[in-house]
């Protein structure tokens, strides 16, 4: 379990920096989702992974997974969406203005 | 519980989320709104401060739930100065963007009180996580104004910014949870406590977490290898919104001096000392890089923003000395820094308005009609910022020096920060002979330039009093400075006041 959640963050990781390399908005924008995925899961796995266990915690249970990070992760992915949000509409501006979508404006 | 310390991010939220509602109500009225909260920003301000002054700390637990698991709001006498500082900075911005820029795009009303809600929120957090938030809110407002009365250059600039900042908040979240997962808590007062007790197997991991989170909080602040975004974007946008981006950088200063002394100071056991080796070495490039800066400027605001970097390197040396005389000069230093570079982008954008088609280029042509009364607040402003005699600089990088006598690195510091305050001297200099000085033919020409109401210029005449006033009371200004650097340097008053006798032998949850 350990092993497939911290190869899921590195793969996610890897390919949303590929991404943002790009000289194009969209990859770039597709990248920083990636990014933001990679970090959601992290977050998650933060307060350590848990299995076979209830979902918060119960009487008499001794081991649960830690509520604070789910409470972060939720927080950070509303976040994440609405600077993604914000970021189509800044590069959908961008594109009108300079007539293409390099990151450096204009077509090149 | 006194509700004092929650009035500074309560008051922006309730008013922009008004403002935001009311879009269709008249431009005057919100205004006078928008304008009527900023206001009062400044007595909370001041009553907070004269609530601290004594070295109390304000300790709010939102929603009753105590630390360290509920989340708490902070007010020391670090948080309320930023305040303060904050306050009066976007009182200056509000009344210069009165004069026509809050309508050039939709919502300026609305922006700027949730920008002012991120900048206070974060100087009052006492929390990790919600340092990020706050960092967030304040971000998104500030892509926001900066995209306001858009323009191809302001669209461009913008676009780097945003993605720039966006893979700085994916670093922060890696860096918190790097840092919960080894000490299990975001509250700063407990990571103080926690910290000096992790054991060399741990040590490392939260080393490379709490480095991780130096690198976003120089992004913020725009040290050297990070800040290149900033004088670009600072120069495409409005000048109103320009001079309270000036406190932006300062959070991520705020955010440097607040973690690392308290969380990784000097009896933070395996983590003692974290920051120390980078911050002084990356600080003093910043300086050098941010006076080559001004020097190769071709336009006043441009020039204005470099500046804000060379100033935020200045801060930086400071704060990197990491000890109390640093922590002082810093204080001092980030008071007058604020003030100046706010100053000089609002004279920046009067300077643009009266020279109509050379806008603030540093070309030579005819002379404004205002050029004796722009070109006295100009230098006053510069000599502030070159940091010459009588003004705040002198005192503060004084200071700075000072301070700097007992660190390893006197020598390249005092070198460094001399030779560079020279190079800002001829910059600012050539600048202001450039645009008040020299000129083309004897009569301003034909072309009718608006003259300036002297009501216009009420902003820079606040900023720039407020620089005078802290050299006419300059001892009180220094002795505040003191107190404050004692309480960072100490940072066991910050973890009694927040914790308490909360138990600290909680259970661990795993």
């Amino acid at each position: 379990m350990e092993a497939l959640v911290a190869i899921a963050i590195g793969v996610l990781t890897a390919s949303g920096l590929y991404l943002m390399l790009r000289a194009r908005t969209f990859p770039v924008l597709l990248g920083l989702t990636l990014l933001s995925y990679a970090v959601n899961l992290f977050l998650f796995a933060s307060g350590r992974l848990v299995m076979a266990s209830a979902p918060l915690t119960d009487q008499g249970l001794d081991r649960y997974p830690d509520p604070v990070p789910q409470a972060l992760v939720l927080t950070a992915i509303v976040i994440g969406f609405g600077m993604t949000a914000l970021l189509v509409v800044v590069a959908l501006r961008a594109i009108r203005e300079t007539g293409g979508d390099h990151v450096d404006g204009g077509r090149r | 519980m006194s509700h004092l310390a929650i009035l500074p991010v309560l008051l922006p939220l309730v008013t922009g989320s008004l403002l935001l509602l009311s879009s269709r109500c008249a431009a005057g009225l919100r205004r006078a709104v928008g304008f009527a909260a900023t206001l009062a920003l400044l007595p909370i301000a001041l009553l907070l401060m004269s609530e601290v002054a004594d070295g109390t700390h304000v300790v709010y637990a939102l929603g009753g739930w105590q630390p360290p698991f509920g989340i708490v709001l902070v007010a020391d006498r670090l948080a309320a100065l930023m305040l303060l500082l904050t306050a009066v900075v976007a009182i200056a911005s509000h009344l210069h963007a009165g004069d026509g820029q809050d309508t050039a795009g939709p919502q300026f009303q609305a922006l700027f009180q949730f920008q002012l809600l991120g900048i206070n929120g974060a100087f009052l957090t006492g929390d990790l996580f919600n340092l990020f938030v706050f960092f967030e809110v304040l971000l998104i407002a500030f892509y926001a104004l900066l995209l306001h009365g858009l323009g191809p250059q302001r669209v461009g600039a913008a676009l780097h910014v945003v993605v720039l900042n966006l893979i700085g908040s994916a670093l922060f979240l890696f860096a918190v949870g790097t840092l919960y997962g080894v000490t299990g808590t975001l509250n700063l007062a407990d990571l103080a406590r926690v910290i000096p007790r992790l054991d060399a197997d741990t040590a490392p991991i939260a080393r490379s977490g709490a480095l991780l989170l130096l690198g976003v909080f120089a992004l913020k602040a725009a040290l050297l290898p990070l800040g290149f975004w900033l004088p670009r974007s600072y120069a495409a946008a409005l000048g109103a919104t320009a001079a309270l981006f000036t406190v932006l950088t300062k959070v991520g200063v705020y955010a440097i001096l607040r973690v690392f002394p308290l969380a990784f100071g000097s009896d933070a056991g395996e983590l003692a000392g974290l920051a120390s080796p980078w911050v002084l070495p990356v600080a003093l490039a910043t300086l050098a890089f941010g006076a080559l800066g001004v020097l190769g400027s071709r336009a006043l605001r441009e020039a204005a923003g470099w500046l804000v970097v060379y100033s935020v390197g200045t801060l930086l040396v400071a704060v990197g000395l990491f000890s109390e005389a640093g922590y002082a000069a810093a204080v001092y230093y980030t008071a007058h820094s604020t003030l100046v570079s706010a100053a000089l982008f609002l004279i920046a954008d009067v300077v643009a308005r009266q020279r109509s088609a050379a806008g603030d280029r540093l070309d030579v042509v005819d002379s404004m009609p205002q050029a004796g009364l722009l070109g006295s607040l100009y230098l006053v402003a510069a000599v502030a910022m070159a940091g010459l005699p009588p003004l705040t600089g002198f005192a503060g990088k004084i200071m700075i020096l000072d301070a700097a006598r007992a660190s390893g690195l006197a020598v390249a510091t005092w070198s460094v920060l001399l030779v560079a305050a020279l190079v800002v001297i001829v910059a600012l200099a050539r600048a202001g002979s450039a645009l008040f000085w020299r000129i083309e033919g004897e009569t301003p020409t034909a072309v009718a330039r608006p003259r300036v109401p002297l009501r216009a210029l009420a902003p820079i005449g606040l900023l720039l009093a407020s620089v005078v006033a802290m050299v006419a009371w300059g001892g009180s200004a220094t002795a505040y400075a003191w107190s404050t650097a004692s309480q960072i340097a100490r940072p066991s008053g910050y973890v009694e006041a927040v914790l308490g006798d909360a138990a600290d032998d909680r259970r661990s949850l795993r």
